[in-house]
Order: C-alpha cells, then structure tokens, then sequence
C-alpha cells in the first residue's frame, strides 16, 4: 500500500478507513483478492479500474451489502470494525451514493433525508423538527430548493444533493461517490465539484469511483487502482499521469487466442452506412461505415452508449435523427421486422432476458425467426423445414443438446447463445450486430461463436472485453458518452489507445499538463 | 489448442444429464398434456359409485352440453391467457351478444342474421379490448375489468332492461337439436377446441402467441409484431363469446341484458387453470381447458345429481380451484422456468 498522507490536505495520523487484505469469492469466481485500500481525513481518493474490476465489489463490502472472506480487515480510526450489513456501515458513518439514486420520488426532500428514521412527537411524524433540523444542512450545500419540495420534481444534479445532505446529516465521515457525474451535465459537475471540496475541506474522506480522467485529475488527492479484482497500486497526485494510470487499469497478457487473419478493409464493398444517428438525448450523432466481410469493433466503458446506439439500428428503440443505407439503398427502420426483412439482425447481450425463449424448444427457437418465410401460404408451419433447420444449424454450431425438442431452459449458457445465434443466422442476415455475444459463455464456445459470426457479411461486435475485440476487430470504434469518440485502426490497435478514448484520457493529458 | 478436447470432455456428463432432462422433459409434457384427466376421471368414478344414473348416455349429453358454453369462452381464454393477459369481460359480451342475436332474429325473412349479429357483437368488443391493451398498452385486467362493467351496461340498454323473447328463433336447432345424435352445441364446442388447436400448435400465429407469453420482451426484439398477436387473443376471446351468446340465446329463445353471462367469466378462468395452463403465459395447451371446463360441468352436474345444495357447489367448486392453482404452482416449480 503507498504508505502515509501524501498529499497536503490529508491530515497526519491514522486514515479514517482502513481496509486490509480484503477478499471476497463467489461460488466460482474470485471478485476480490487480498485488496488493501485507506482514506484519511480531508482526502478525496479516486477508485478506478475497468467494467469488472472489483471496485464496485469493494464498496458493497465496505457498505455491508456483501461479507469479505475471512482474513481480510476494516479499521476505522484504527480500531477492527465488523461490518456486517447497511445499519452497521451507517453507525460507523459510511454512505454511499449510488449511481441509480435511491430516494422515493413522490416524497419530500425532509422526508426522504429522514427516511427510516423519522423524528415522532406524540406517536405522529414530527414534520417541523424534520424541516427545521435538514434546513441548516441544506443551506450550508447551497441548494435552490426548500425542505418541502417533491423529489421527483428535482433534476438529476439535485436529487444528488439531496443524497449528500442525508449522508451529512447522518454524520457521516466517509462518503462513497459511484460515478457521481454519470447523468450531469457540465455546469452540474462544476458545481458538484464545488461542493465536493467543500466536503473535503470540512473533513470528510470521500471515495471517488470514476472512469473518466479528466475529473480525477481535477478532483483526487491519491488514485488507487483495481484490475481483474487485485490492487494494482496508489498513485499520489505528483504522480498522476494518464499514460500511467491507462497501463496501469489494463495492464494484462494480451490473448493469442482471438488472433486471425485480418484482411485488408480498403478494397471490400460498402456493406452499412449509419449516419448521423441519434435518440434525441443521450446517444448524438453516430456515423460509421461496415464493408463486407469486415469485423468492426465497438468499444467503451458501460454506458457509453453502445447497445443504446445498436438498438437504434435494429429499431428496437425509437430514433430520433439519422439515416441508414444498407448495400447503397437507404432503409427504413421502425421496429425491428424491418430491420430483419431489410438484412440486420441483432444479437442482444440479455440472452435470458431479452433473447431466448426458455420454455421453447431448441426447433422453435432456432426456427422463430423464420417460421412465417416456410410456412406454407405464410400461416401453417411446416415441421419438415423446422426440423431440417433446427438439425443442420445443431451440427453447424455444434449446440450441445440431447434432441431438439428439448426446453432451451435446460441448457448451457454457451448452448443457448449459440442456439440464439443460429436464430438470428437462419434469417440469412447482411449485417450482425452483436452485443457482448461471448458473454457468460466458456471460452471454447467463444471462438466457435467468433468463428460463426465471420460467416457473417458484415460484423460489428460490441464487448468490453479489450483482448476480444484487439483480437476479433479489422477497426475499432470507441464510444464514449452517446457519442463515437474516435476509431483505432488495426495497426494503432492497443488495449492503452483503445481505453484512452473511451475514458476521454486524451483530454485529461491536456489537464494534466496544465495543472503541472 | 487444448479447446476441443475441453469442450467435449465436459460435453459428456452435461449431455448425459440433458438425456435425463429430456426424459423429465417428455414425462412432464405427457404430465401437462393430460393433465386433470386421471382427475375428471376420479370424480366421474366417483358420482358413479354415489348414483347410478350418473354414467348414463342421457346425462352424459347433459353434462357436454352444459360445459359446451363454457368450453367455448375457455377456449378464447386460453388464448388470452396464454399470453399473460386476463379477459374478465367474456360473460358480459356473451349477454351483449345474446341480446343481438335475438333482436335480430326478429327481422322478418332476414332471422338468420341473428348468428352473424352475435358474432358480430362479440368481435367487435373484443376487438375494442384489444386495441386498448395492444396499441395503448394497457394492462389486460383493468381494460376488461372496465369492459365487464360497460359491456353489461350496453346488454341491460339493448333491451330497455327487459328480457327478450322470440319463440320463434330460426337458430333454435343451434341450442335444441342434434347431428347425427350429437347435439348442435356440443358439435360447436368440439369444433372450437379443434380449430383452437390447429391454431395454436399448427400455425405461425399460435407459435407467436406462445412466444409472446414466454417472454414478451424478447418477442419483440425477434421481430414478433406483439401488438398484433395481442390484438387476435382478445378479438378472438371477444368473438369467441359472441359465439357462446348465440348458443345461450338458441338454447333459451330468449335473453336478459342483466341476468345472462354473470360470472361466465370466472367458469372460463377456472377452466383454463385447470387444465394446467401457466398465468403467466408461454404454457399450457386447448386440452387442458377442455378437461378444465369438464371437470367444472361434471362437479355442477354430480353434486347436483347426488343431492348437494347449491351453497355448497360453490364451496366445493372453489376449492377444487385452489387445489388445481397449487398444483399448477407446483408444476411449475419443476420446469425449466426456475
């Protein structure tokens, strides 16, 4: 651990938050291994780390939602602490702010700050101590509402001021930000800045968990990183530098496994054009070409945007703006039976949720997509194609089942992603635009899928795995909030070029150099 | 690469394993398939045993006819359920319907047009359920809910809130005669059932309402105009207890805006969950509401016959639903759901 207060604002003597050697398992997955990690007093500690590294597995254990694996420690002010649920992180002054917001929006400001521990007078709710104490809280944070307002009718920005207040008001010392700035806008974050050093000033340790560069620059005493559920290290503020911090959150062996033969996209046909694409509030102004035969990646941090951006292609949600051309004709795209007929189908990343169909069989399945096209006069389905579809595309995918009139319920993760792939490629599909295809699944099934997806005319693969898409992808697309940030083409191809867009890294070295 | 070998040599055990699934599997759908019949056979054993004339040909016929209506409206109900929706408006649009049919029917030289005015009637109801809970998106129970009250409203205004009568209901062979030995409405009902599952388990449609209620999210996003399906279910539930007005009104010659239907609905439901079809949609088969809606008529019949108050039936007849829920619940527990 990088010993000592670093920096000018912490205090000496011993951190606020201790905790040591934390590491917490599920059953077959290590989420956390012997992770150490302390705030002090007065400091403003950024957590950062890539989609699964364990930074939010920390904060459920430090906040009590989930028990550490014995051997690990949490001391506060130096002294063992059991934190063995939410009561138990509140009495030692945790709070956590999470990025959905957790206040009941048809209550009042007072009421939601005092939820679960309403003053009472005589058996009845106390509403005026209730507004009388917030009010001198909520003043020092110089909100614009009052006590009384309705939550639901705050912005996004408020509605964190909100969560604050209750967090002072609970006499916190330790205050947990998860991406604090997801849904603000920039003045908002200028002022949420604002107010997080002011708490810093009056002495409280705060956790920053971020992924974007440059608001770490701006805001951390000390950065520590997490990869791959490990401590990577704590870097103090002279020691900040994007180059280092980029390496440092992906720092791994880069996988031979996914190397192919790539081909030269310069000479192939035009297969997709999107262009300018947009749902009117989040996702802005996408445009991207896909030539045939051609892997495109799609690369990001979660919520960047990208599944927002296929599904505006697919029709599954409404756009706003844009057009799309497929093989030089322009398309219209209103749900998704058109974007099917038209020759794009879309792989979603919720298999079970919003894929297949678990109480169907293997043949349905794999058939749904085109049982209108067999059926005889378009309305009685004909079992001899099912069954000669659902055979072929079991052998063609290798789809480990028993027969095919077998719930797709009863079988593996990996068997059913393959048999909703064979769904999707039994319509014939121009374009495939898959969304996190190999996740959850083995690693054997995840080259069959990439092998099958080739098959494909053109391929754009979503993934936040950096290996796969450095490994699949003739180019790389990296989003970033709502928007197409940048393009790595295959030879600029590199975990670091890949994540210094999608956290807007190149950005913050401009930061950097001006706070230097 | 080591991969291959991996793959199949965790392929073994997990195919050994999917073999007994398959066996479970195809055990389970025999299970679901016949479901309440070893049951309705019981009970029909049963009234047998406490009454002789139970089993005779004579009240047989009675007991097909009285479950005809109810097989009729637990056939659209089955629809409808399959899907995840409810539809609690089914009785009264069969009194909506009845009444048309027999207002019609008293057109001079035109009293035929008394069986296309039901039909009628009843599609266009559920027509109008279906566009409210398919294209507004609004929840089936609160649509139908609203529907079973406005419905009745409009049959009891139909009327001027009277009975109707017409002895001479040129459909009245529909309620009264038979084919071939069989009665009309028991040919109805069996017809019915058999174009319920030609439908469902023959054609694209049927696949899709399957689909739709096994997961509507999904459905969309494969392509699956959902509106549309759920537009049919309801349309068809809604014709289907038009249907069922025309048979009560040839069987009557006579309907009551504010007397007919009530409660139908409830029949219709308890006849779909008897028969093994999930609430919640995506399971359940045509056969299941057949032995439901029979096992219903054979309790009402039976407890009668061997002398049982009417207070009881009830007592008795809502039991036996909760005991088929449970075993529902069950069931399911056991299938690939969990």
């Amino acid at each position: 651990m990088a010993g000592g207060a670093s920096t000018g604002s912490a205090e000496s003597g011993p951190p606020v938050l201790e905790m040591r050697r934390i590491a917490k398992s599920f059953p077959g997955v290590r989420a956390l291994s012997d992770v150490s990690f302390s705030a002090y007093r007065g400091e403003i500690h950024a957590l950062m780390g890539e989609n699964g590294a364990g930074k939010s597995t920390l904060m459920k254990v430090l906040s009590g939602a989930y028990q550490a694996d014995p051997g690990g420690e949490i001391r506060i002010d130096g002294n063992p602490v059991t934190i063995d649920g939410p009561h138990a992180a509140r009495r030692h002054g945790i709070a956590i702010i999470y990025q959905e917001l957790a206040l009941a929006p048809n209550l009042t400001v007072a009421e939601n700050i005092f939820l679960g521990r309403e003053p009472v007078a005589a058996g009845l709710l106390d509403r005026a101590r209730m507004e009388a104490e917030c009010r001198p809280v909520l003043e020092r944070l110089g909100v614009t509402f009052t006590p009384r307002t309705v939550v639901g009718t705050l912005s996004a920005a408020e509605q964190q001021e909100v969560e604050i207040a209750r967090a002072l008001m609970m006499r916190s010392r330790i205050l947990v930000m998860d991406e604090p700035t997801t849904s603000l806008s920039s003045r908002e974050t200028d002022r949420l800045f604002d107010l997080v050093r002011q708490l810093r000033a009056d002495g409280l340790a705060i956790i920053y968990i971020s992924h974007r560069m440059n608001e770490v620059y701006e805001l951390s005493d000390r950065v520590s990183v997490l990869r791959d559920g490990a401590y990577v290290g704590t870097l103090t503020r002279d020691e900040l530098s994007a180059e280092r911090l980029v390496r440092m959150m992906v720092g791994r062996e880069l996988s031979s496994f996914y190397t192919k033969a790539h081909q030269d996209p310069g000479e192939r046909r035009l297969a997709l054009s999107v262009r300018d694409i947009g749902d009117g509030h989040f996702v802005r102004d996408c445009s991207f070409d896909l030539h045939e035969g051609e892997v495109l990646g799609m690369a990001g941090l979660v919520g960047a945007g990208r599944t927002a951006l296929a599904r505006l292609i697919y029709g599954a949600d409404r756009r706003s703006s844009g057009r799309i051309v497929l093989d030089g004709r322009p398309i219209e795209i209103h749900e998704p039976q058109d974007a099917i007929e038209a020759g794009i189908v879309y792989l979603t990343e919720d298999r079970k949720r919003l894929g297949v169909f678990l109480d169907m069989s293997v043949r349905d399945n794999i058939n749904l997509d085109v049982i209108e096209r067999d059926a005889v006069a378009r309305t009685v389905l004909s079992f001899p194609a099912a069954r000669a579809r659902a055979a072929q595309a079991m052998r063609a995918l290798g789809i480990r089942a028993a027969n095919e009139n077998i719930n797709v319920g009863s079988l593996s993760g990996g068997n059913q992603q393959k048999v909703l792939l064979s769904r999707l490629l039994e319509t014939k599909p121009r374009v495939l635009l898959l969304d996190e295809p190999t996740r959850g699944v083995d690693i054997g099934a995840k080259s069959e899928i990439y092998r099958l997806a080739k098959r494909g005319v053109g391929v754009v693969v979503i993934s936040s795995e950096l290996p796969e898409i450095l490994g699949i992808a003739d180019r790389v697309l990296v989003m970033r909030d709502g928007m197409i940030a940048g393009e790595v083409l295959r030879g600029d191809m590199s975990q670091e070029a890949i994540m210094a867009i999608a956290t807007g890294g190149g950005r913050a070295e401009e930061t950097a150099g001006s706070i230097a | 690469m080591s991969v291959p070998e991996t793959s199949s040599a965790a392929a073994g055990p997990a195919i050994v394993k999917q073999h007994d699934d398959a066996r479970k599997q195809a055990l389970r759908s025999v299970i679901q398939a016949i479901g309440m019949l070893p049951v309705l056979i019981l009970i029909c054993i049963g009234f047998e045993l406490l009454n002789g004339r139970f089993m005779s040909w004579g009240n047989v016929s009675v007991v097909a006819q009285q479950a005809a209506i109810n097989i009729v409206l637990g056939a659209g109900m089955t629809f409808v359920i399959l899907t995840g929706g409810i539809d609690l408006s089914v009785g009264s649009i069969l009194a909506a319907a009845a009444m048309v049919a027999v207002i019609a029917s008293k057109i001079p030289g035109w009293g035929m047009l008394g069986i296309l005015g039901g039909l009628l009637t009843g599609l266009v109801f559920g027509g109008a359920n279906g566009s409210l809970i398919a294209l507004l998106r609004l929840p089936s129970f609160i649509v139908t809910l609203g529907s079973l009250t406005a419905v009745r409203g409009i049959a009891r205004l139909l009327g001027a809130d009277s009975t109707v009568f017409n002895p001479d209901l040129p459909f009245a062979f529909i309620g009264n005669a038979t084919l071939l030995g069989i009665p009309w409405l028991v040919v109805i009902a069996v017809a019915v059932v058999l174009i319920s599952w030609f439908i469902l388990r023959r054609t694209v449609l049927g696949m899709r309402i399957y689909a739709v209620g096994g997961n509507p999210d999904a459905a969309r996003l494969s392509g699956i105009r959902v509106w549309q399906v759920l537009l049919f279910v309801y349309s068809a539930s809604g014709f289907l207890a038009g249907l069922g007005g025309v048979m009560s009104a040839a069987r009557l010659y006579a309907a009551n805006g504010l007397q007919l239907g009530q409660g139908y609905e409830l029949d219709a439901i308890a006849a779909v969950i008897l028969g093994g079809t999930s609430f919640v949609g995506g399971i359940g088969s045509i056969w299941g509401t057949l032995v439901g809606a029979l096992i219903i008529a054979v309790l009402s019949n039976g407890l009668t016959l061997v002398g049982v108050s009417d207070i009881w039936q009830f007592i008795v007849k809502g039991l036996v639903i909760i005991g088929a829920v449970t075993l529902d619940r069950y069931r399911l527990s056991g299938s690939a759901r969990t």
